[in-house]
């Protein structure tokens, strides 16, 4: 009895030790949000057959995926990724400040501010538009359910919160008072903040809760997709967000790993022209011209504010808005 | 007269009676019937091919794999921890008694995922010992080690909590008759304590493995979710359901909900062989389980 117990032990410490070996081909980790799920399944595999082309080794992406700021966390507090590619650069940021494991300036290391793609804010709303959803004034009456996620673990959810701001801001001439309410209405509405986009879009559609869901444009394509041709239309407000989820290399992770060559290929294959046509394919705004062009027709077009005209800022934004103690604390209480 | 009222109240006892199984019986049929029901019907909607498809892809098998490395760490472990720890506060008196007992409970009275944060403390790059491992090079948390501590961490008061009430239930004469009559203390544990204990070991590993494959909470937070290496099988139905892919999601579900039916009849048989020698202990695990749940 005790052989065998002391067998047993040994080979399962056999066997987790084999995960680590074969170390013969290129393993990458790419740390990622919730709703690029799609877009890197296909994409790794592109990659690694340009890669193989290339060079002649194989190269495998492994992934995870959750909220962007809960992910980012879990990278400061050692998940070993080569690569993040994050819903916004806050989250990125906070890698760099609190961890060290990659330079400050990391957004200038790839173009375009290290995001080869672009998304913004729209509504999902169900067939025929039943509460008749046009722009955010709606999503702030009395008797409309919003589902939206928890802008402490999510970063679509503070996009979709700091689109709401950013219109009201325009709306009230930028009077902090009013629009404070106005946000304050929009949040009443919320009966239920999942900690992802994901689990938010999984809440609207799945479960059938609430009215409208606050979206990724290219979440909110997948969802009609994948779950609901003819049963959910999207619904394009006059203005919103310009999003730009960036991509950067863990440096000090890939130099441990030896993969920083390869990590940095593989971010940068994003801007190219294969790169840029699977980000399409899955719903985001591509960067290239020439794939813009090629599926403008698919994109509504909406005026578009930045983070840094509107509130100055991620780092600005994120103090303001989402750090404990900010307006969004002071504004949203849980329903009862 | 009172025969008549007699008859009465009878009857009225047995409308109780029967409003009460009634109750029961519907309240089992909601709440384990149809999600029980509808787990098998979900995996099973799209027909046997995509249900056995799901459960054949890479990701898939890595996750069946990764949960039965992990409880077959962890329950030996915890078995080896149990019989130590029971036989000490079973056979002797010290000082600090009920404090290591009720360490021993703690993983009951601890939310899952402060279990797992403990580890992130620990062992996380913010943490105790965090640089010092990323600096040579080892992964705990984030990689199955990690995964092994949270497991063995929430499974750890099964074996022990079981085999107390039985050793103490036992009483120390049989080990005493034999090391006088010149058994060496390995041939008393095998010989005399191994046998009058084993149907309560049995019982404690079963329930030590049935919590410890189906642990979602503290592994979750230790996981860092990477597909086909730290997603175990409760973590992978989550990630299918978010990716859409509902009838792999239940039929990863469906695996896990079989290992939970295999578990409860094997306890069922291993409770029915023992029922005599251990009534005590039975309602003490009964009482336990409710907490946990």
């Amino acid at each position: 009895m005790k052989n065998k117990l002391i067998l047993m032990i040994l080979s399962a410490v056999v066997m987790a030790g084999a995960f680590n070996a074969g170390a013969q081909e290129i393993a990458l980790l790419n740390v990622s949000y919730d709703p690029t799920r799609e877009l890197y399944e296909e994409y790794n595999a592109a990659f690694a057959q340009y890669w193989k082309g290339k060079t002649g080794a194989t190269v495998t992406v492994s992934q995870s995926h959750g909220g962007s700021g809960k992910q980012a966390r879990s990278v400061i507090d050692g998940l070993a990724a080569d690569v993040v590619t994050l819903a916004l650069a806050y989250d990125i940021d906070a890698i760099a400040q609190k961890s060290s494991l990659l330079p400050v300036d990391w957004q200038k290391q790839l173009p375009q501010n290290s995001t080869p793609y672009t998304s913004t804010i729209v509504f999902l709303v169900r067939k025929g538009n039943p509460k008749q959803i046009k722009d955010w004034d709606d999503l702030a009456k009395p008797g409309v359910s919003v589902i939206t996620p928890n802008p402490k673990t999510s970063g679509g959810a503070r996009w979709n919160y700091l689109a709401a701001w950013a219109f009201a801001s325009e709306k009230f001439g930028g009077d902090e008072t009013k629009v404070r309410g106005f946000v304050t209405d929009l949040y009443k509405n919320v009966p239920v903040l999942d900690s992802g986009a994901r689990g938010s879009t999984t809440t609207f559609v799945q479960r059938g809760i609430g009215d409208v869901l606050i979206s990724w444009e290219n979440e909110a394509f997948l969802a009609i997709q994948e779950l609901g041709k003819g049963d959910l239309e999207i619904v394009a407000p006059s203005q919103s967000i310009l999003a730009e989820p960036p991509v950067a290399v863990v440096e000090r992770v890939a130099k441990k790993h030896g993969t920083s060559e390869v990590a940095r290929a593989y971010l940068e294959y994003l801007y190219s022209e294969p790169g840029q046509e699977i980000v399409a394919k899955h719903f985001y705004r591509p960067r290239l011209e020439s794939v813009a062009a090629k599926y403008a027709d698919r994109f509504p077009k909406i005026r578009l504010v930045t983070v840094d005209s509107a509130f100055g800022g991620w780092a600005k934004a994120q103090k303001t808005h989402f750090d404990d103690g900010g307006t969004f604390d002071a504004i949203y209480q849980p329903s009862k | 007269m009172s025969v008549v009222i007699g008859k009465r109240e009878s009857i009225r006892t047995r409308a109780v009676q029967c409003a009460f199984i009634a109750a029961a019986l519907l309240f089992l049929f909601f709440f384990l019937g149809i999600p029980l029901v509808s787990v098998f019907y979900e995996a099973l909607h799209e027909g046997l091919r995509a249900y056995g498809s799901a459960l054949v892809t890479a990701d898939a098998r890595s996750a069946i794999f990764l949960t039965l490395l992990v409880a077959g760490i962890a329950v030996p472990l915890n078995l080896v921890f149990g019989i130590a720890a029971a036989w000490l506060i079973a056979r002797f008196d010290f000082h600090g008694k009920s404090l290591l007992l009720t360490l021993i409970d703690l993983p009951f009275s601890v939310s899952p995922v402060i279990s797992g944060l403990i580890y992130v403390l620990i062992f996380g790059m913010q943490g105790l010992l965090g640089p010092w491992l990323f600096d040579h090079d080892i992964q705990i948390i984030f990689a199955v080690p990690g995964l092994v501590l949270a497991t063995i961490f929430v499974t750890f008061p099964f074996v022990a909590r079981e085999l107390i009430p039985v050793m103490q239930q036992i009483g120390s004469e049989e080990e005493e008759a034999a090391l006088l009559l010149g058994a060496s203390g390995l041939q008393t544990f095998l010989r005399v304590t191994l046998p009058n204990i084993k149907w309560g070991l049995l019982y404690g590993v079963i329930l030590c493995n049935a919590r410890a494959m189906g642990e979602f909470g503290a592994v979750s937070v230790v996981s860092g979710h990477i597909r086909g290496k730290t997603n175990t099988m409760p973590l992978h139905v989550e990630i299918l359901y978010n990716e859409y892919n509902f009838a792999a999601a239940f039929a990863m579900a469906s695996v896990l909900t079989l290992l939970a039916l295999a578990t409860l009849v094997a306890k069922s048989l291993v409770e029915w062989k023992f029922a005599d020698a251990r009534g005590g202990s039975v309602r003490y695990v009964a009482t336990m389980e409710k907490k946990i749940s």
